[in-house]
């Protein structure tokens, strides 16, 4: 399994392919619908985001916390549908260059583009496997826009070989589900003709 | 029992209903991860199997999408307590107790309360049957799932080929966004909201089962055969599990329409039933 570390260099994810099995320790952001349009709305009026993920890593998750005394305890942290940010995705990787997606479900080629373009790949971990992926988090080390509720806010947590995540797009313009969709796509049309449809 | 005592097990129930899978959907993921041979789609399920017995010696949701409450209840005709309030305050307790995810909002504001109790939230839907007895069922629905339901009004003429295509074209469509391998819920007939009510009902049957009329049977057999044959597997990264059964509700129709709805259960299919008999005792079958 391959390790990375946060901060990641342009090298680091240049060198993954599609199919590759990884694990990575350090900070991650959690962004979902919300929090990327609130930050895409900060960049609109040229305001400093309050929490720096250029190299970083976005989570596309909404978890469970719970509060213990000042601090919060990560429950459950599986992945939100990717998809739901495909019209956000490409100017968010343009404007604040995080270098890794991690989600589920995959995300559409103008996304798959901006990744190649900026050096940026997505991770898919399984959906719904939330206390398996609430292992490789050590920490919570802070909460922005909480106001947007505790689904959509930004988490940040400090994670410690988080994995195994598959790289299903990488930064040469690959997508796994894209290859995957390419074959049901043929398959249907074979189905559909045995079936008389 | 009185009204705190049920609450209690109003909270208990919604534990249960996030922690723990029934049986038939646990049975057929293991038997999905015998059956698949590529790498990937083994890696999932794995994951998926792990995830579950980690969720249960933890005692935590299994998945943090604990979705939104819906309540599916069965009154015996002796049952006098307010019910509708009682969850509604069993609901809020439970997600700061369970604890689980807010997750209902203003659909407009977007404003989250913070307890998933608000308008028309949580969701009961009340029947009556002349038992001995009251069933609670917490059925959490997730949105990944949910987000992929849709229904046609298709044309009689379009017939059964047009319901096979129409559910085909869907799940193609939902591709890894469900969260698969996914129960297939389907309603056929109906007004449009009764079809779409038949269609989440179905998603309440054990996996296994199947519709009592033999043609429906069999149409729920050749379109779980053909789904799982398409390719799209476990998380739509490829594989032989696509679907862990299709089920099938029907009701008699206009003869001027041919109402067809589609609502999606992902692999996380957590459901949990309360039996409350009129003597007091209670039992989670």
């Amino acid at each position: 399994m391959i390790h990375l570390t946060v901060p990641v260099s342009r090298g680091d994810v240049e060198a993954l392919a599609v199919g590759d099995i990884v694990e990575m320790s350090g900070t991650i952001h959690t962004l979902r619908d919300e929090a990327h349009r609130e930050a895409l709305a900060y960049a609109a009026r040229n305001e400093q985001l309050p929490f720096d993920i250029r190299d970083g890593v976005v989570f596309h998750c909404g978890p469970i916390m719970r509060k213990k005394g000042e601090d919060w305890e990560l429950m459950a942290a599986g992945p939100t549908t990717s998809t739901r940010m495909n019209d956000l995705e490409p100017d968010f990787i343009r404007t604040f260059g995080p270098r890794i997606i991690i989600g589920k479900g995959g995300m559409s080629r103008p996304t798959v583009e901006a990744m190649s373009t900026n050096g940026c790949v997505y991770l898919a971990t399984t959906g719904g496997a939330a206390v398996l992926a609430a292992r490789g988090i050590r920490s919570v080390s802070g909460v922005h826009w909480l106001g947007l509720g505790m689904p959509e806010a930004v988490w940040v947590l400090e994670a410690s070989h988080f994995g195994p995540l598959t790289v299903a797009i990488d930064a040469h313009g690959n997508s796994l589900f894209e290859d995957v969709d390419k074959n049901v796509r043929a398959t249907l049309t074979t189905l559909k003709k045995r079936m008389g449809i | 029992m009185d009204e705190e005592a049920l609450e209690q097990e109003l909270i208990t129930l919604m534990r249960k209903g996030v922690v723990e899978l029934p049986p038939d959907v646990l049975t057929s993921l293991r038997i999905a991860y015998e059956r698949e041979d590529n790498e990937v789609a083994r890696m999932q399920l794995s994951a998926i199997l792990d995830n579950i017995a980690l969720a249960r010696q933890t005692g935590r949701p299994l998945c943090q999408d604990t979705g939104i409450p819906l309540f599916f209840v069965t009154l015996s005709p002796s049952f006098s307590q307010p019910l509708l309030t009682l969850i509604r305050r069993a609901v809020a307790h439970a997600t700061y107790e369970v604890p689980l995810r807010p997750n209902t909002v203003d659909p407009l504001t977007r404003q989250n309360p913070g307890t998933n109790v608000g308008c028309g939230m949580p969701a009961v839907t009340f029947e009556t049957h002349d038992r001995p007895y009251t069933d609670i069922t917490f059925f959490p629905k997730g949105a990944g799932s949910e987000n992929m339901s849709s229904m046609r009004m298709l044309t009689p003429s379009k017939g059964l080929n047009g319901i096979k295509e129409y559910v085909l074209d869907s799940i193609f469509e939902a591709g890894g966004k469900t969260c698969p391998p996914t129960i297939v819920g389907i309603g056929i007939g109906g007004s449009a909201d009764l079809c779409m009510h038949l269609a989440k009902k179905a998603l309440l049957r054990p996996l296994g089962d199947r519709h009592p009329r033999r043609d429906i049977a069999d149409l729920e057999q050749e379109l779980e055969d053909v789904l799982n044959e398409t390719g799209i597997g476990p998380m739509g990264m490829g594989g032989r599990t696509t679907v862990l059964g299709v089920h099938i509700g029907i009701a008699d129709c206009h003869t001027a329409s041919l109402p067809v709805a589609i609502n999606m259960q992902c692999w996380a299919a957590r459901q949990a039933t309360l039996r409350i008999h009129d003597s007091g005792e209670v039992e989670y079958v």
